[in-house]
């Protein structure tokens, strides 16, 4: 009897490891998932969670980079989606998913010339071992997600876009991160919960 | 009990090659095409909003087609660019058509795109796809797609694979050699 029982805890052990091992690379965060808090090192050496916000309503999670051409067409919005929401307890929180071994302009001595050249007034993160990006889903740079602070945690209320346009911020038809935010605290439907856009593979 | 280690033994394997692959992308990163005075002239490129562009997805003539998605600052992309070319050349004759489709930002056409294209003397036919409403089209092209590039498009006739990954030249060898059969 020992050794089956033995086995078996062993074999249980492995599964649900196994399956926490596919969760973050096949069933990524969808709409209306709860996500799991991280522990990431800003740019200033301190860590930074979810859970140190204790006045914010959710979060505009923000996967950027120093070096993709559209991650830096972004900036400026991203920038100025903290200064409109993060007042209204939806701050952002900025996340390098890319592995600096892989792509050298976004090691984290140039995340922090970057943050202080563009004034960011929210935190930039390491995805150090690149652990985070795969659980929320984030294929590319930039890759914005909504989510809402809720009784059951923080839930994923928006997946993709920041706007319709990236070349020119007049031209902008649909802002899709504001229009998801503004229906959050008006505390209705978000219209478009998922939208797509090209951007620069994720390098590991 | 076998099959699960088989398949995280699979699992570790896959990713650990894909890691390599990718860290030798970044080493192997080739240059892309500088603003320097490099001779364009003999280079035209079509550019297309979506609804132009929709003609090259839709053909019904019995050829492969091989839609590449890239952009010169996409270093896996670029990574990739001569498997396409030696995919177009090696398949000439058995009806394989390879088209590039650049990404790029339209005010690089010409310092950027162009130069780039001349330097590396691209066979294949590249166009470029300028069309802001990204939305709107990607999900047109595949309804998977995140929109990460390289991406890649195989089809013939009313058979068409998808690819949102970068490709070795046996890797996509072996995806149009199916198309083949």
């Amino acid at each position: 009897m020992k050794t089956p029982f033995l086995v078996s805890i062993m074999i249980i052990t492995f599964l649900s490891d196994f399956n926490s091992n596919t969760t973050t690379v096949n069933d990524s965060y969808k709409i209306g998932d709860v996500v799991s808090d991280f522990k990431l090192k800003n740019i200033d050496g301190n860590m930074v969670s979810l859970s140190d916000y204790d006045d914010a309503k959710g979060f505009i999670i923000a996967f950027t980079c120093n070096t993709c051409p559209f991650a830096k067409a972004y900036e400026d919005r991203i920038i100025a989606l903290d200064k409109m929401y993060a007042s209204k307890g939806y701050p952002v929180i900025a996340i390098n998913p890319n592995n600096p071994m892989a792509q050298p302009g976004d090691s984290f001595k140039a995340m922090q010339m970057r943050a202080k050249e563009k004034g960011y007034t929210f935190p930039y993160l390491v995805d150090e071992g690149q652990h985070v990006y795969p659980k929320f889903g984030a294929t590319k740079t930039p890759h914005m997600f909504v989510l809402q602070k809720t009784k059951q945690g923080n839930v994923v209320r928006y997946i993709g876009a920041i706007d319709d346009n990236y070349k020119d911020t007049s031209a902008v038809k649909t802002k899709y991160v504001e229009n998801a935010v503004d229906a959050l605290l008006k505390g209705e439907e978000i219209k478009e919960k998922e939208t797509k856009a090209i951007g620069c593979s994720i390098k590991v | 009990m076998k099959y699960i280690w088989l398949i995280i033994l699979l699992g570790i394997f896959s990713s650990c090659k894909q890691n390599k692959s990718d860290n030798k992308a970044s080493a192997n990163k080739v240059e892309t095409a500088q603003a320097i005075k490099i001779n364009t002239d003999s280079i035209q490129l079509d550019v297309y909003d979506f609804n132009g562009f929709k003609k090259f997805l839709n053909k019904k003539d019995d050829k492969i087609h091989v839609i590449n998605f890239w952009a010169t600052w996409c270093a896996p992309c670029v990574k990739e660019l001569p498997y396409f070319e030696k995919l177009n050349k090696t398949y000439k004759d058995k009806q394989v058509d390879v088209v590039l489709v650049s990404l790029d930002f339209p005010h690089l056409y010409e310092t950027k795109l162009k130069p780039f294209i001349v330097e590396n003397k691209l066979t294949s036919k590249v166009i470029a796809l300028d069309d802001v409403d990204m939305n709107s089209w990607i999900p047109q092209i595949n309804k998977d797609w995140s929109g990460s590039i390289p991406a890649t498009m195989i089809y013939k006739n009313d058979k068409s694979e998808f690819f949102e990954q970068s490709f070795t030249y046996e890797t996509l060898e072996n995806e149009v050699n199916k198309f083949l059969k």
